[in-house]
């Protein structure tokens, strides 16, 4: 068995990991990053449509280009990359953690740091998580999965296809399924509105006349060996119509129906969920309940642009860095949400230094107002020219805003959006 | 002389509704809330264009498709001549990053580069 022991242990080798692991390296400290796929690069591999990269590097590129450059950083930067390899158990002793891994390349391996950054990434919400009705037949795939078998291992999962969910992975799988020569014959969303970006619908769907039904839902599914029709319902304040249920044949069924974080690791060496995200609670730092376990990326939150991804880990890893330095915690308070606000993130701050937040609103508006606010005294106020839930905000509240508050004025923050 | 269409801008967030149409003789945008709108919404009128992206087949024995990408916007009429002509290819490894596999595509002036690299 290998046994090693690092300063700071990255888990994922994806956008998030690969920033974190980089950043932390590059002052000085050592780190091992662990991917249990063969390669690095986590889900940008498989996303070869373009649209990544504008924030980051001012330029729009694939998923595989955007991987590739942060893989070539990977290059001469002291970052032991350990790939092939699974983390099957973390444990916390007395402050130092132990990651047990496994791998087909390197078998067993015990590895030891003062410190962990989770980037794990997230995994699709499946037919089990909206519980459709019917048969169990072949033919029904999350959308990421059929993604990767075209775009990855080249197969085709099917010739005609309802989508169930008008995310954004669906709406590209859209394109992409028409493009290889299936035939999309709908997508079934059931909220009132696409919860995908704009751009998205138009250029996945309406470049190719693909209907998409809001406020309906996919009722039943047919089909013994393989699926062979779907029942779809509309829905009228929430309540299906039976009565006008029609039926759409098809061989394939895809899902894109939300992502959940990935923290059953997380949650064997202790560190508490947010129900809300399904990702850990964080403070200022970046620290989970657990002194010394970090979280970023997707892991902590779903991102719905993988720039700020890499900017989140890199805010991070400087404070990885920070606390492998001091190994001090600062005081902090709350930050909490609001009126209309579903999440954000990080749950602290620490007064007096700035606050980079990210959240999700519930509302659908133009002109909305951010109002950060103590419980007697507005900290800031800002116009957004448009919100909606599938769109993350970001928000920096500056040192200049919080001088707003004295020293003894300094408590729990609540954030709205109205 | 086309018929005035409506064209959902995608040049930011918030989704204009455009209305696009020649009025005498000049054509117009309406519906747009900014510069980057109108010509958005001209473009998008007369000559739409997409960047398209896809998968080739390979000689390789770790990856058996690689991914491609047109450098810049093809016209929309020519996607599925180009998508034809990739599904007949098998390119060689190595492949390096921006790596070209096509040039001026169909006289386009486009061309098609690899957005992965691959070792032999």
């Amino acid at each position: 068995m290998i046994e090693k022991k690092y300063h700071s242990i990255v888990i994922g080798g994806g956008a998030a990991g690969l920033s974190a692991a980089y950043e932390i390296s590059k002052s000085g400290f050592s780190v091992a990053l662990i991917e249990r796929e063969e390669s690095l690069g986590g889900i940008l591999m498989q996303c070869i449509h373009n649209g990544f990269g504008l924030q980051e590097y001012k330029e729009e590129l694939t998923g595989p280009e955007y991987a590739e450059r942060a893989i070539a950083k990977m290059a001469g930067s002291g970052v032991e990359i350990i790939t092939s390899t699974t983390v099957s158990d973390l444990i916390d002793e007395n402050g130092t953690k132990t990651a047990h891994c496994y791998s087909a390349v390197h078998g067993a391996l015990k590895l030891g740091a003062d410190t962990i950054v989770l980037a794990m990434g997230c995994r699709e919400r499946n037919r089990g998580n909206i519980g459709t009705a019917g048969t169990r037949p072949a033919g029904i795939f999350t959308a990421g999965s059929a993604q990767r078998l075209i775009n990855i291992e080249g197969f085709i999962p099917g010739k005609r296809v309802v989508i169930i969910g008008s995310g954004d992975i669906g709406l590209i799988m859209a394109r992409r399924m028409t493009w290889v020569g299936a035939k999309v014959l709908a997508v079934v969303e059931i909220l009132p509105y696409a919860s995908g970006l704009t751009r998205n619908i138009t250029q996945c769907l309406n470049d190719f006349n693909i209907p998409l039904y809001t406020s309906h839902i996919v009722s039943r599914i047919y089909g013994h060996d393989r699926v062979e029709k779907v029942d779809i319902t509309p829905l009228v304040d929430g309540a299906p119509q039976d009565e006008d249920t029609f039926s759409i044949e098809c061989d394939t069924i895809l899902l894109s129906v939300g992502l959940i974080p990935e923290n059953e690791l997380s949650c064997k060496i202790g560190v508490e969920i947010n129900q809300d995200t399904k990702g850990p609670y964080v403070h200022s730092n970046y620290m989970t309940n657990v002194k010394g376990v970090f979280a970023c990326g997707n892991v902590l939150h779903v991102h719905d642009i993988v720039d700020f991804v890499t900017e989140e880990a890199r805010r991070c890893a400087v404070n990885v860095v920070d606390y492998l330095r001091r190994k001090i915690l600062p005081t902090e308070f709350r930050i909490q949400p609001g009126a209309n606000v579903i999440y954000l993130v990080p749950n602290h701050y620490v007064p007096g230094e700035e606050i980079n937040l990210y959240l999700r609103t519930f509302i659908v508006k133009n002109n909305a107002q951010l109002i950060v606010e103590t419980s007697d005294k507005v900290v800031l106020e800002k116009k957004l020219l448009h919100v909606r839930p599938s769109e993350m905000i970001k928000v920096r509240i500056g040192e200049k805003d919080l001088a707003r508050l004295s020293a003894d004025e300094f408590k729990d923050l609540k954030v709205s959006i109205v | 002389m086309k018929d005035p269409k409506k064209i959902i801008c995608i040049s930011c967030p918030i989704g204009c509704e455009l209305t696009v149409g020649y009025e005498n003789d000049q054509l117009s945008v309406s519906g747009n809330k900014c510069a980057r709108g109108k010509s958005y919404g001209q473009e998008e009128y007369l000559e739409p264009k997409r960047i398209v992206t896809a998968v080739v087949k390979t000689n390789s024995a770790t990856l058996t498709y690689i991914p491609i990408k047109t450098d810049q916007p093809l016209k929309k009429e020519y996607i599925n001549d180009l998508l034809n002509h990739l599904y007949q290819l098998e390119v060689k490894v190595p492949i390096t990053l921006n790596q070209c596999l096509l040039k001026n595509f169909n006289n386009t002036g486009v061309n098609i580069v690899f957005t992965r690299s691959l070792e032999a």
